[in-house]
């Protein structure tokens, strides 16, 4: 979406004096949302997440350690990050050096030197990265250390050499920022190669499915995973990944469906391609989903045998202790990720610009025009990220996200991060009190509870 | 272990003078990981005898080597699944997802196979003696599929390459949003799905249609088909065609 609609006539500095009122209804955003669906006949299509403010992990405090907890040493003593994916079932399990792991994200949606990129960084750390719909590209699994397949219903690219190849399958339901739609990537991104992989003509706007083509519902999936199983001989972690919608019982469904993982996508997580209608109304918050899926989890007796994945809208390590102190094992970034590999970078205002965006803002992944050269395809564009020097910035950022989480870890006395627990944490409001599960601060009260 | 009920004493890994040498999986004594990692650890020119299979899921999945198995009975969800290599034969009935997601070589299933059969698959040779259900040749992406009765609805949804023949009647909707891939039908089709459309019978698919015949093992008319792909029509986004879905 472009931010065209800042109207010229009335600059902001003299709204005030003119006496103008705008809608709270009908914004400025709004109002250029009608008139582009007038202009063209055709809905918004966007890349990124949920941009509209929902309850989200800035809701939650950290208590820290007082006369009844005892912290820890913040330099000196030792606070492990380590986690171990998929010991379920699978007989070689993923271990990760930190819980930060990279989301699913496709060679088409983004660059080759992108994906490369995501795989130096994630594997620099000892954390994983996840291929896409479109399959996976020499690149990303020469770059990547831990590499997630992602089993999608479209399966394009699908190779059962590929599946052998991969260190863990993610098999994907559904996406935070759009659970119950399929994918789409549009032919301004449909090269010759991307088209190659995905047996699609060049150009034309693809459409991927968003139902499974061969399983519907728990029981098959429990048999669709046995299959995936006995394909790599019981060898590799298999996850379920849903879009939040209902996840106490997606959770609860694929675990007796048989997963070793399963990750919780929430609203705020991006994408590259969706009606924007879509995105910003459909799932609910990340921090709604977490308690939910953990519900699932310890009801079922799973919890921390399955392991407990969440994305959408980590940004920060306040952000990762919060989703683990709630619960989770690791988490998984995308914006973020593609924000430290140099996306919406200030040194290409002007080109931002130019697309009718501004740094910061731009989110128009599907045009395939990205200034900063990740989610693109154009040779010249994607030419401008050096893999090297961006998996670099993603290795500082993992690291910073890891130590941070470290670092408030230990202020709560905990020597693990998975140590993190949900008494370490109050709300600000009451919505995130409820939504958490977590007493609101400066009180015993938790709406809903009891 | 794979428990080899008979013949015994021979060495699989190396072909009799008369043919293959013929591993025989009883899977009222085996279980289907032992099935599956024995034919994971095949070489080519191997044989494989699966009998009381008993409709068990994903039997035969996975197959990279060049060798021949034979279910002698049904299958469950997902026989011969991902295949890449070699031949596997059904002799009954196969359940949901025969030979999904196929890469190459060849899958014959002598009787009925239920819904998404041979879907996904990017290459390979799927035969049906029988009817399939629903959603036959979904997703397809390079895989030929040949049905000797009929096939049930939303076959060849999104179908994207390759080609499926149908000696009998097909359901409704088939090649909803079709991309690439070719369908004949001999019979009915109860309603075509969106983008797709009837078109000309040429000589290049008259001698497609004949050797897939052939392949198949059937004497059909080449000449009594008719030609079924996209109208191209719904590749893009476009307001006009907001109607068409």
């Amino acid at each position: 979406m472009t931010i065209t609609s800042v109207p010229q006539q009335a600059p902001t500095q003299n709204i005030a004096e003119l006496g103008l009122r705008e809608s709270a209804t009908f914004d400025r955003a709004t109002i250029a949302d009608i008139q582009r669906a007038a202009a063209t006949g055709v809905y918004d299509i966007r890349g990124w997440g949920a941009k509209r403010k929902v309850p989200h992990f800035d809701d939650l405090l950290f208590l820290g350690a007082s006369m009844s907890r005892y912290p820890l040493e913040g330099y000196r003593e030792k606070c492990d990050t380590d986690v171990v994916l998929g010991d379920r079932h699978a007989s070689r399990p993923l271990h990760l050096q930190t819980p930060v792991t990279i989301a699913g994200m496709s060679f088409g949606a983004l660059s080759a030197n992108a994906k490369e990129a995501l795989g130096r960084g994630a594997s620099e750390v000892g954390t994983s990265t996840t291929t896409g719909d479109g399959g996976m590209t020499p690149e990303e699994r020469g770059q990547s250390k831990h590499l997630v397949y992602q089993y999608l219903p479209s399966r394009y690219g699908m190779n059962p050499d590929d599946l052998r190849k991969a260190d863990a399958i993610e098999i994907v339901l559904g996406q935070g920022a759009k659970p119950g739609g399929g994918g789409m990537l549009l032919g301004q991104k449909i090269t010759e190669r991307v088209a190659g992989m995905r047996t699609l003509p060049v150009g034309i706007d693809q459409r991927s499915a968003s139902r499974h083509p061969d399983w519907t519902g728990p029981d098959d999936l429990e048999i669709k995973i046995g299959e995936l199983r006995e394909i790599t001989d019981w060898k590799t972690p298999i996850y379920v990944k849903i879009g939040a919608s209902r996840p106490y019982y997606d959770t609860a469904l694929a675990v007796k469906s048989g997963a070793d993982v399963v990750v919780v996508d929430g609203m705020q997580g991006g994408t590259a391609a969706t009606q924007q209608v879509f995105i910003e109304n459909v799932g609910i918050p990340t921090l709604a989903a977490i308690p939910q899926a953990v519900q699932a989890l310890q009801e079922l007796g799973v919890h921390r045998k399955v392991q407990l994945i969440v994305s959408g809208g980590i940004r920060t390590g306040a952000d990762v202790a919060k989703a683990m102190a709630l619960g989770a094992d690791a988490v998984a970034i995308g914006t973020a990720a593609l924000i430290a590999l140099g996306d919406n970078d200030p040194r290409y205002a002007a080109e931002y610009s130019a697309l009718g965006s501004a740094a910061g803002f731009y989110d128009d992944f599907q045009d395939g025009r990205d200034p900063a050269g990740i989610t693109t395809q154009d040779p010249e564009l994607a030419s401008r990220l050096d893999p090297v020097a961006a998996g670099r910035r993603l290795a500082n950022y993992l690291r910073v996200l890891t130590m941070e989480a470290q670092t408030i870890a230990r202020a709560c006395g905990k020597s693990h991060l998975h140590n993190l627990e949900p008494e370490d944490l109050v709300a600000l409001t009451i919505e995130a009190s409820a939504m958490a599960r977590v007493p609101l601060a400066g009180t015993s009260w938790i709406p809903g509870a009891g | 272990m794979v428990t080899l009920t008979a013949p015994e004493n021979i060495a699989t890994d190396v072909p009799a003078a008369d043919g293959p040498a013929t591993t025989t999986v009883d899977l009222d004594a085996s279980t289907v990981r032992e099935l599956n990692q024995g034919i994971h650890d095949a070489v080519d020119g191997q044989a494989w005898t699966v009998t009381n299979p008993g409709g068990k899921h994903s039997m035969a999945v996975g197959i990279t080597a060049d060798i021949k198995v034979t279910i002698e009975g049904h299958a469950g969800y997902y026989a011969a699944g991902m295949h890449q290599k070699g031949d596997v034969t059904i002799t009954g009935n196969a359940g949901v997802g025969l030979a999904e997601n196929i890469m190459s070589g060849r899958v014959h299933v002598k009787g009925d196979a239920s819904q998404s059969a041979a879907a996904t698959g990017h290459g390979g040779l799927v035969v049906i003696d029988g009817n399939a259900g629903a959603r036959c040749g979904i997703s397809m992406k390079g895989v030929d599929i040949v049905v000797g009765g009929n096939i049930g609805h939303m076959s060849a949804f999104m179908a994207q390459a390759g080609r499926l023949v149908v000696c009998g009647d097909a359901g409704d909707a088939l090649g909803d949003s079709i991309y690439e891939a070719r369908i004949y039908v001999k019979g009915t089709v109860a309603s075509l799905g969106a983008d797709c459309v009837e078109k000309p019978l040429q000589a290049e698919h008259l001698a497609e249609l004949t050797e897939l015949l052939a392949a198949a093992g059937r004497t059909d008319n080449p000449a009594d088909f008719k030609r079924y792909g996209s109208a191209r029509n719904l590749y893009h986004f476009h307001v006009d065609n907001s109607t068409s879905y």
